[in-house]
């Protein structure tokens, strides 16, 4: 059964024909989303009790973190699959989450730094979450070193995919370390048993997770594109060379 | 057994061999990984007076007495179950109000009075407009506001 699911997406060219239509879709209403999002948590979000104006960045903040985390969950998943499975799209897919991950974890970091100033009273503190997250943002370079290190244009060596899944043990350690540990940040707002945010914050802050979500798609699919390109004028190249 | 099936199996073991690692790991680090001691886990670890520590909590409502110089105070933090007196000298943070969290840098006095080199606000999970404050942060606020005039 999985053979079937798996590799009906496994023939790169009819990944690219879902592929090449759904990027412009992703892009635009996660453009549009994400800009309205910011606007209206800027704008239209009345100042919080204690925070007043600052607590308008976790509309950038958490959506960054959100991704930072997913993006590297993303990894491991693809990178199960590119070692169990051999699935030819794996690689390429976990390799193209790489960069995009790397760069909303930084804007997580700096974001939060940001706002640990005015609110907190310090730019940085080493606790259980700031550390965590440092260290996943750590791990993110690391993994595009080794990445780019692999010999084959766009695909990504096994030693990548087994430190991609290494490297997942830190997410569910991000997400508990408020818990586990006394930490200067504070515990998780949203639940499963649901939210201590207002619904003034929670709305916008809902419509901005969707969007960068889709515009995160949006440029993994860019950039699994741009390999699979790279790596077949790879292949001309090679045929070309033989004659 | 296929070649994917093992691979598969490889795979399932290794992902819960490295739950399992990083999970046995966070819990040896329970203590050591916590940014700062409680008033519970402070009176509870026999800590050596003179000793650089960190400690966090609550601070007690109608707790914070302000000395006539003006930089320094003292106030109380507690938890659910435990409270500690805290002395300070300096400027405290803007979110520095009663009820609200604090994590203090510093280190216990052989009166057993936490003395702070530095206080850094906590803020909590709640996230509320100014308008809809409930009774409580809004007196809270207004102490503070009564309190540095």
């Amino acid at each position: 059964m999985h053979r079937r699911v798996m590799h009906r997406f496994a023939n790169p060219a009819r990944f690219l024909r879902i592929a090449k239509p759904l990027t412009p879709w992703l892009l635009w209403l996660g453009i549009a989303l994400t800009l309205g999002a910011c606007l209206w948590g800027a704008f239209f979000t009345p100042t919080e009790r204690l925070m007043g104006d600052t607590v308008k960045i976790i509309f950038v903040h958490v959506p960054a973190a959100w991704l930072g985390m997913g993006g590297w969950t993303g990894i491991a998943i693809a990178s199960i699959i590119q070692l169990v499975w051999r699935h030819p799209l794996a690689g390429v897919s976990a390799r193209a989450i790489a960069v995009p991950g790397a760069t909303f974890a930084a804007i997580c970091l700096i974001t939060g730094s940001i706002w640990g100033r005015p609110t907190w009273g310090t730019w940085w503190v080493w606790d259980g979450r700031l550390t965590s997250m440092l260290v996943l943002f750590f791990l993110y370079l690391g993994y595009i070193a080794l990445s780019n290190a692999s010999s084959e244009k766009g695909d990504t060596s096994r030693v990548a995919a087994v430190f991609g899944i290494i490297g997942a043990v830190n997410i569910p350690i991000i997400n508990r370390s408020v818990i586990w540990w006394e930490s200067q940040h504070q515990k998780a707002s949203i639940t499963l048993g649901g939210s201590s945010i207002d619904q003034a914050y929670l709305v916008p802050l809902f419509v901005s997770v969707a969007g960068f979500s889709l515009l995160f798609g949006a440029l993994v699919l860019m950039r699994m594109r741009t390999a699979l390109a790279e790596m077949r004028i790879e292949a001309r190249m090679r045929r070309m060379a033989d004659y | 057994m296929k070649p994917k099936h093992q691979r598969l199996l490889l795979a399932v073991i290794s992902v819960f061999a490295l739950i399992g690692a990083g999970l046995i790991a966070a819990a040896a680090l329970r203590e050591e990984a916590s940014y700062f001691y409680t008033p519970t886990t402070l009176a509870n670890a026999n800590v050596a007076p003179g000793k650089a520590i960190r400690l966090g909590g609550m601070v007690q409502k109608g707790s914070i007495v302000r000395a006539p110089d003006g930089v320094s105070i003292t106030f109380t933090v507690q938890d659910k179950d435990k409270t500690q007196k805290v002395a300070y000298r300096g400027i405290t943070p803007d979110l520095f109000v009663e009820g609200s969290g604090v994590v203090a840098d510093g280190r216990l006095g052989p009166d057993g009075i936490f003395v702070a080199d530095s206080l850094l606000a906590k803020h909590d999970e709640n996230y509320v407009p100014k308008e809809l404050a409930d009774i409580d942060m809004t007196s809270a606020e207004h102490t503070k506001d009564t309190l540095s005039k």
